[in-house]
């Protein structure tokens, strides 16, 4: 109590005082976080960390096997895995087709939402509505749409005189392209909000600026609409490529990896490899790559925040 | 062009305006359709299902699915399960978010820039490397294959967001109010929960429900934890209902899965104005 009486009669600056008023040091903060802080050390950072060891190391399932270090033996296991290099590879097509296309879509339904439409309460209710669907369902759903036989998406194209039938899930030409649609479905609503939120924080005064300098529509979205929201752009671009590249449920309810291993994602394979033949050290060691993959992006994006800032 | 619009970035010309009507209705399309069409699908009968010429809608509205899809013991068991779930870890979540992030914003502490990282790196982690030394240390304790280790794997998995959330809205609260509590004589509890808990309530019923959603949503964790049908959550026993049975009942499917999205949607409805302004002042804010 003695911190308050001080620093409510202390004339500091305003911002000083603000963190001084109820603790006087970090210490009083240790009893509010603790309770948080234990939990996650112990399911979050332990197996974090244990995670990244069991990569080098040739755990396996069944637990009374004895798990041995054996350095880079995974590592040089995975480069001869020509299914690992063609799930990587999937990996990457997908986390950049859809962070792509989610964009270029999130950006024009943002655009759009941020006019003065009628019925712009009703889209902007329903461009969240994926968002509130476990994956699960989602995947559920458009396992219904693409049905072969009985789905809305052949009917459509008989109707329209065009070949019906496609097994699109099903078919190693379609499965990827259907997939990434339905992820860009799936991961719009965050994108748009986001994206929404750049654009209503530009001023409308440098709209009016360029306006009279007699800008068009179109030069003022590439030379004032653009710039000033490029950061939210960059963040949730950033973003959303390493949670594509992550993703997990959404694919593996539509086609579990399949058809012949066309839509294996590098998670999946890690999964399958985990869960279904028992090699944890293996797919821990997956998973060390794609953390160094994340970590690359992250490297690009926060140098491309230190450049900005620097200019 | 007199007059400019005041939150528009693209003119208002009359050729434009059609154009821009098309589009939002294709978007439109484009995000509802397949929700519709799972709507249809629920209420048609197997029969109207298989026929080849049936329409879009539904001839007449039929409950059967629903029904089938409720009285389905592993289904209704499995809705059981992620209720208790979800309702466990949103209440342990909260309980331990809200001193958190009331320290993490009002005291000055190291373990702010801690926070901070670690609710960065909690979003970018890939999960598949986090749940096999998960599984192992659930095992080892003896948790796997139970609703509590469960419990606590998305308490802990839920704790970074909900902490974030929590901060924006504790930061809300202007802190002269805690002052002027203080110079009043009021002790830090009663400061903490005259003042600070009644002007959180409505951040923290926000916070609590996404919470409840994502672990009503979460799909991973339980697919690798929960192997006993028994113990299995809603998503999973939807996942299964797929693959098990080859043949599925597509109504019967449908009428599943919207009920299943029957608490998101409506916590979504409920909240999306607030929910909106929230995400569109942090993201700002970030």
């Amino acid at each position: 109590m003695t911190a308050m009486t001080q620093s409510v009669g202390n004339p500091q600056p305003r911002a000083r005082r603000r963190r001084r008023r109820l603790g006087s040091s970090g210490r009083d903060a240790w009893p509010f976080v603790l309770p948080a802080l234990l939990p996650v050390m112990l399911f979050s950072v332990y197996p974090l960390v244990y995670g990244v060891f069991l990569g080098f190391t040739d755990a396996e399932a069944g637990l009374n096997v004895e798990t041995n270090f054996n350095g880079v033996d995974n590592y040089i296991k995975l480069g001869g895995n020509e299914l690992f290099w063609s799930s990587f590879k999937i990996g990457l097509i997908w986390a950049f087709s859809v962070t792509i296309l989610q964009f270029l879509a999130s950006l024009g339904l943002a655009l759009l939402l941020n006019l003065d439409l009628r019925l712009r309460w009703l889209a902007r209710t329903l461009a969240l509505v994926p968002w509130a669907m476990p994956p699960v369902i989602i995947a559920i759903m458009w396992q219904l749409m693409l049905n072969p036989d009985y789905g809305p998406v052949n009917r459509s194209l008989e109707a329209l005189g065009l070949p019906g039938g496609v097994n699109w899930l099903g078919d190693g030409s379609t499965a990827l392209a259907v997939v990434i649609i339905v992820g860009v479905w799936a991961g719009m609503p965050q994108t748009t909000i986001t994206l929404l939120a750049g654009l209503q924080a530009v001023p409308v005064e440098l709209h009016e600026a360029a306006a009279i300098d007699g800008a068009n529509t179109r030069r003022r979205f590439w030379h004032v609409t653009l710039p000033a929201i490029r950061p939210v752009v960059v963040a949730i671009t950033t973003l959303d490529l390493i949670w594509n590249f992550n993703s997990f449920a959404l694919v593996f309810v539509l086609t579990a990896g399949g058809p012949g291993g066309t839509t294996m994602l590098p998670s999946l394979f890690a999964y399958n490899e985990a869960f279904r033949y028992g090699n944890f050290g293996y797919a821990a060691a997956m998973g060390n790559v794609m953390v160094i993959v994340i970590g690359a992006i992250l490297f690009f994006y926060l140098r491309g925040q230190m450049r900005r800032r620097l200019q | 062009m007199t007059t400019l619009p005041r939150t528009s970035t693209v003119g208002r010309s009359a050729v434009a305006r059609p154009l821009q009507y098309l589009a939002l209705l294709a978007y439109m399309c484009f995000l509802a359709f397949p929700l519709l069409f799972l709507l249809s699908t629920a209420f048609k009968t197997p029969r109207e299902l298989k026929s080849p010429d049936a329409g879009l809608l539904p001839e007449h509205f039929d409950l059967g699915n629903f029904s089938s899809a409720i009285t389905k013991a592993d289904l209704f068991t499995a809705a059981g399960n992620s209720l208790l779930v979800s309702a466990t870890t949103t209440v342990l979540v909260t309980l331990v978010a809200l001193p958190a992030a009331y320290a993490l914003v009002r005291f000055r502490t190291k373990l702010r820039g801690l926070a901070t990282g670690w609710i960065l790196l909690s979003q970018v982690f890939p999960f598949i490397l986090i749940i096999i030394p998960l599984f192992l240390l659930l095992k080892n304790i003896g948790l796997v294959d139970t609703l509590l280790g469960l419990v606590l794997v998305y308490a802990v998995w839920a704790l970074p967001f909900s902490l974030w959330m929590l901060q924006g809205y504790v930061s809300a609260i202007p802190v002269e109010l805690e002052e002027a509590s203080a110079v009043d004589g009021a002790g830090r509890l009663t400061t903490l929960t005259r003042i600070v808990l009644p002007l959180l309530a409505p951040g923290l019923v926000a916070t609590s429900l996404f919470t409840f959603i994502n672990s009503w949503n979460e799909f991973f964790f339980a697919l690798v934890l929960i192997q006993d049908p028994d113990m299995q959550t809603l998503p999973l026993a939807l996942a299964r209902f797929v693959g098990v049975e080859g043949q599925v009942q597509l109504g019967q499917l449908a009428a599943a899965a919207l009920l299943a999205c029957v608490p998101s949607l409506a916590f979504f409805m409920f909240i999306q104005k607030r929910l909106t302004a929230g995400l569109l002042s942090g993201a700002v804010k970030g």
